[in-house]
């Protein structure tokens, strides 16, 4: 009998299995450390004034981020106003229109746009829409953002289009529908759900950018005066408090910190129960 | 030919169509076929798989066209008219179309037999027509308390009478049926073969049936292919009893397909 042959065999399948678990409970702890860290540091620092007051000058302390949580949905709010119309209708064309040479193109576009390191496309938007008016500004950060939600939206709308039966387009194409009617009439509908899950999640995505809001949007310690002002942002807010040297700051940024995972995991699970909802395809 | 031809062609046509070639990009699936398609009367399409009858169903409302590198030759009329001079929406409201699977849309039972009224631009009482429409296609008892419910909810019988409802909607001359009850139970086929008897004084339906006993109960004219091409094509009862060609008689006697 191979019996050693066997147990060697046995042993191995034994230790792969092993570290193939010790990894998965790696995976998770680091998740959960990082929550439950955040939630022991920024909890403790969190008062309703967090939401409600300005940033309190240098030396004294309290204060809040209110204008900075405002600011970090004003700046969302442009992202997708810029950036989702392009992403759906992109991705419309390449599941609706494409299968050429162009849309394979455009496909592997928007994957390294996908690629691109943030802090670059923030040099990007500081070069087209902050040079040329010489100063920082709220719609420089959109610009930003708005660029990194598209790649993000053209995927994932084009995979939940391609996920609609073809027997619907048919359907609706032998009752007289032109192509652009059975898209909108019945592909869209029918992918809904999946594609607003989809611009939820980009928006999520780039809600926790730095980098390239450090020369577009810039920061701000007061309200911001308008769209083409300063902002602050959550993100830059964290930044800037970690890395000064007040011991109130570093609280403030660790309940930035949770304020912003709220937002996102708020956004994701909004996500997840619109999805849940509508199991159409 | 010309002879079994004659049966249909004593009938007024609502379809003619003459040497019809048809090509996926370089491989020629349907080959100069000929057929008359009676008005208000059925016409079966039979023939074992793969032989080219749902393809040259689909020429006869141009579905074929949504698919890419097809190329279609030959001459389709309706009523007279070429239909490859026509435009592609007044055909297809012209030729209704009922597919293999239900594929009923993700919206309520209502919405369904609207769809069809609404694109075409429809302004009248929609409440009245999506009723006659599930009356015709006798879906109306079943589901009149449910017409807001979406349509996942019916059976699948039911389903594949909705998609008749809903194709009945824009009243069609023509119904083309590309085996409508392949993914029916017993029970449920004889309630559509039931419909279809009772749809004939209006329309006019030719369907694609692997089932030979279903075109030999359901339908008038019967039209068996082989490879592409048309083989025989005659009243249902004398292509079953006496057919002309022995390739027809193999395939009805169940000696191959």
């Amino acid at each position: 009998m191979s019996s050693p042959r066997l147990m060697w065999r046995k042993s191995l399948n034994h230790v792969m299995l092993s570290l193939t678990g010790v990894a998965a409970f790696g995976v998770v702890s680091i998740l959960f450390l990082i929550l439950g860290y955040l939630m022991w540091n920024g909890g403790a620092s969190l008062s309703w004034s967090f939401f409600t007051q300005l940033p309190k000058p240098v030396g004294e302390v309290g204060g809040g981020m209110a204008n900075a949580i405002v600011g970090s949905l004003k700046l969302l709010l442009l992202a997708a106003v810029m950036g989702l119309p392009v992403g759906l209708l992109a991705g419309v064309y390449l599941a609706e229109f494409g299968g050429n040479t162009f849309s394979f193109i455009i496909r592997y576009t928007a994957d390294l746009l996908n690629g691109v390191p943030s802090i670059v496309i923030g040099i990007f938007a500081y070069s087209i829409a902050v040079l040329p008016v010489k100063h920082f500004s709220t719609l420089a950060g959109g610009v930003a953002l708005g660029i990194m939600v598209i790649p993000i939206t053209v995927r994932s709308t084009e995979e939940f289009l391609r996920a609609v039966p073809g027997s619907l387009r048919e359907a609706a194409m032998a009752l007289g529908a032109s192509k652009w009617k059975t898209i909108a009439t019945v592909v869209l509908p029918a992918a809904s759900g999946g594609i607003l899950t989809g611009m939820l999640l980009a928006l999520a995505r780039v809600a926790g950018e730095t980098a390239p809001l450090l020369f577009t949007a810039f920061s701000n310690r007061f309200w911001s005066q308008g769209w083409g002002q300063p902002i602050a942002s959550l993100p830059v807010m964290i930044y800037t408090y970690a890395i000064a040297p007040y011991d109130d700051w570093h609280r403030q940024a660790w309940a930035a910190g949770l304020v912003l995972l709220g937002l996102v995991l708020l956004s994701n699970l909004g996500a997840r129960y619109i999805l849940a909802r509508t199991k159409v395809v | 030919m010309e002879k079994t031809k004659t049966h249909a062609s004593q009938h007024p046509l609502r379809l003619k169509i003459s040497n019809l070639n048809f090509f996926y990009g370089p491989k020629q699936a349907v080959f100069g076929l000929s057929l008359d398609i009676p008005i208000n009367r059925i016409t079966a399409l039979i023939g074992p798989s793969g032989c080219g009858k749902s393809t040259f169903l689909r020429t006869l409302n141009r579905m074929n066209e949504t698919i890419r590198h097809t190329r279609v030759e030959g001459e389709v009329l309706l009523d007279g008219q070429d239909i490859h001079a026509m435009d592609v929406v007044g055909l297809r409201r012209r030729v209704g179309m009922v597919f293999q699977r239900p594929n009923p849309f993700p919206k309520s039972i209502y919405d369904n037999v609207a769809y069809g009224l609404r694109i075409n631009g429809f302004s009248g009482r929609l409440d009245d027509l999506v009723e006659h429409s599930l009356r015709r296609a006798a879906l109306w008892e079943e589901v009149k308390d449910y017409l807001k419910k979406s349509a996942f909810a019916l059976s699948g019988g039911q389903q594949q009478r909705l998609c008749i409802a809903r194709a009945l909607a824009v009243d069609p001359e023509v119904l083309l049926l590309d085996e409508p009850c392949s993914a029916l139970d017993p029970v449920t086929t004889a309630k559509i073969e039931e419909l279809m008897f009772q749809l004939k004084d209006s329309c006019t339906m030719a369907i694609v049936t692997h089932n030979m006993q279903q075109a030999a109960r359901a339908s008038d004219f019967t039209a068996f292919m082989l490879d592409g091409k048309l083989i025989e094509h005659s009243e249902t009862p004398k292509l079953f009893t006496t057919p002309s060609d022995p390739r027809t008689e193999a395939y009805i006697t169940g000696r191959f397909g």
